[in-house]
């Protein structure tokens, strides 16, 4: 049993130096046969083994992961969460995360650092405008909060945006969901990590998937560098590296893979208390608590696995900060870097059953699917233990490619992809 | 970011060229035959290789012509360019 974090543990630790903490998790061998493996140990794939644990009763079950714990995507992301989407199944997906994150420190008793400040998505030309204005109404229709600003409305909510007329792109408005707003990335998968851990959940780090096993359509297990393990049933998450894992199982994905860019600042003091995006330049911006700008670029329009971006996407989304915010044009980058991300050709993720009995798929988020990472987990969980999606995720299904059902979230998502 | 050997113009920066994706993916000869999951594989469906991959470019930038290249997706490497029309190197 784990001990309770709360104000008297710290109390009681602070006394023995913090020496003396529990471990969050612990690090098993893997043993030769699960219920279920999770192929990826990142904030989805966590979330999806807590869930079924939790919700489905399925203590039985491994997350295997090649690297550590929440040391891809989920560290690299730029931690925005919001649910403001066009359409009526990105709506009811992205909100039902939104609805977990809202209670889901003291459910997981870790501290999220969840933080409802805002997210202000800026338009700069008339289509802007009207486009934003139509996603606000679409967002109020699915109970969604947003709210449409004008000029100076932006300026009052975020006084150090520059809404000079007179620039390349000026601001002619924007929408705020106040709802919205960040996490603290690592914690999410930590906290989820000890969740599952506690309740039986073999985490298995530094074991990469060499192989899945399949005896015609059915699956059988991986292969790994831990040796193999047999299981009935295989959910992957696996993000940027998803084609990869499906390459290995003969499954054809409508993927590709592309390096995304993020980048902070120097620490300085709170100087925006909340999440600015723009589309039209391609800019956004927030401050993390350590006081550092967060701010995210675009991706690249080839093909990587490489983790590297190039230098002018970097540039382009710099000089756009530099104009909306002309207050830093002298302050220092600290770190760049860049993370791969499977982009689906509608911009929407896939969680789905596949042609393969007990192969499953939580994949093509895109730039944007750490927003979503408890709904997604308790979506996938569902979707893995019942052999059924919800219906939540049914319109997420693989099968839409081949319907022409598509979920359509392009230039809608409020970010370009 | 690197450098691509053009074989019409020479090397130029890469910000100069276009990804077209993944190449030597054939148009259906007979469009009106095919099935929903046929097209489905021939519009969306990709290999998505990590590893040596061939794609198609467009120097955007430049001449505009479209060629093709046989790239290392893991380290950006560019192992071989060849022209359009012309087979895939030898792996």
């Amino acid at each position: 049993m784990r001990n309770k974090y709360s104000i008297f543990s710290l109390f009681k630790n602070a006394l023995s130096y913090h020496e003396n903490w529990q471990r969050a998790w612990k690090d098993p061998t893997p043993k030769k046969e699960y219920d279920a493996v999770i192929i990826g140990g990142g904030g989805h794939g966590l979330a999806t083994a807590y869930y079924l644990a939790k919700k489905h009763n399925m203590q039985n079950i491994a997350v295997v992961e090649k690297g550590w714990i929440g040391g891809g995507n989920t560290g690299r992301n730029t931690t925005i969460i919001r649910s403001n989407y066009l359409w009526d199944a990105s709506a009811g997906l992205y909100d039902h995360a939104l609805k977990i994150w809202e209670g889901l420190s003291q459910e997981l008793n870790y501290n999220v650092m969840f933080s409802q400040r805002g997210v202000m998505n800026l338009a700069h030309n008339l289509q802007d405008v009207r486009d934003l204005k139509r996603r606000t109404h679409a967002n109020r229709l699915n109970g969604i909060d947003a709210v449409y600003l004008n000029t100076q409305e932006v300026k009052k909510f975020c006084p150090i945006i520059n809404t000079s007329q007179d620039i390349r792109y000026p601001v002619l408005g924007g929408t705020l969901q106040k709802r919205a707003g960040t996490a603290r990335h690592d914690a999410v998968a930590w906290g989820y990590a000890r969740g599952a851990d506690e309740m039986g959940v073999d985490i298995i780090q530094n074991c990469e998937v060499k192989g899945i096993k399949r005896n015609g359509d059915v699956v059988e297990g991986i292969e790994t560098t831990k040796g193999f393990i047999k299981t009935k049933k295989i959910g992957v998450v696996a993000a940027g590296h998803s084609s990869v894992i499906a390459n290995m199982a003969g499954v054809r994905l409508p993927l590709e893979s592309k390096p995304l860019q993020a980048l902070v600042s120097e620490p300085v003091k709170p100087i925006i208390d909340t999440v600015v995006m723009s589309n039209a330049v391609h800019a956004y911006v927030s401050q993390s608590d350590k006081g550092e700008l967060v701010i995210g670029a675009g991706t690249d329009d080839y093909i990587s696995y490489s983790q590297k971006g190039s230098h002018q996407i970097v540039e382009g989304t710099l000089n756009a900060i530099l104009e909306l915010y002309p207050i830093f044009s002298r302050m220092r980058m600290l770190r760049q870097w860049g993370g791969i991300v499977d982009i689906c050709p509608d911009a929407s993720p896939i969680l789905s059953k596949t042609s393969i009995k007990g192969l499953y798929f939580n994949c093509g988020w895109g730039t944007g699917g750490f927003k979503a990472t408890p709904g997604s987990g308790d979506l996938f969980a569902h979707t893995i233990a019942n052999d059924e999606p919800h219906k939540l995720n049914a319109a997420f299904n693989l099968n839409r490619f081949v319907s022409g059902d598509l979920v359509d979230e392009h230039g809608a998502a409020a970010v370009a992809h | 970011m690197f450098l691509i050997n053009c074989p019409y113009c020479g090397e130029r920066d890469q910000q100069e060229f276009k990804a077209g994706g993944e190449a030597h993916i054939e148009r259906p000869k007979q469009p009106t035959e095919l099935s929903d999951d046929q097209w489905a594989e021939y519009l969306f469906m990709r290999k998505n290789i990590k590893g040596v991959q061939f794609e198609r470019w467009n120097h955007a930038h430049g001449c505009r012509k479209w060629f093709n290249m046989a790239r290392d997706t893991s380290n950006d490497e560019i192992k071989a360019i060849y022209k359009m029309g012309e087979k895939p190197p030898p792996q």
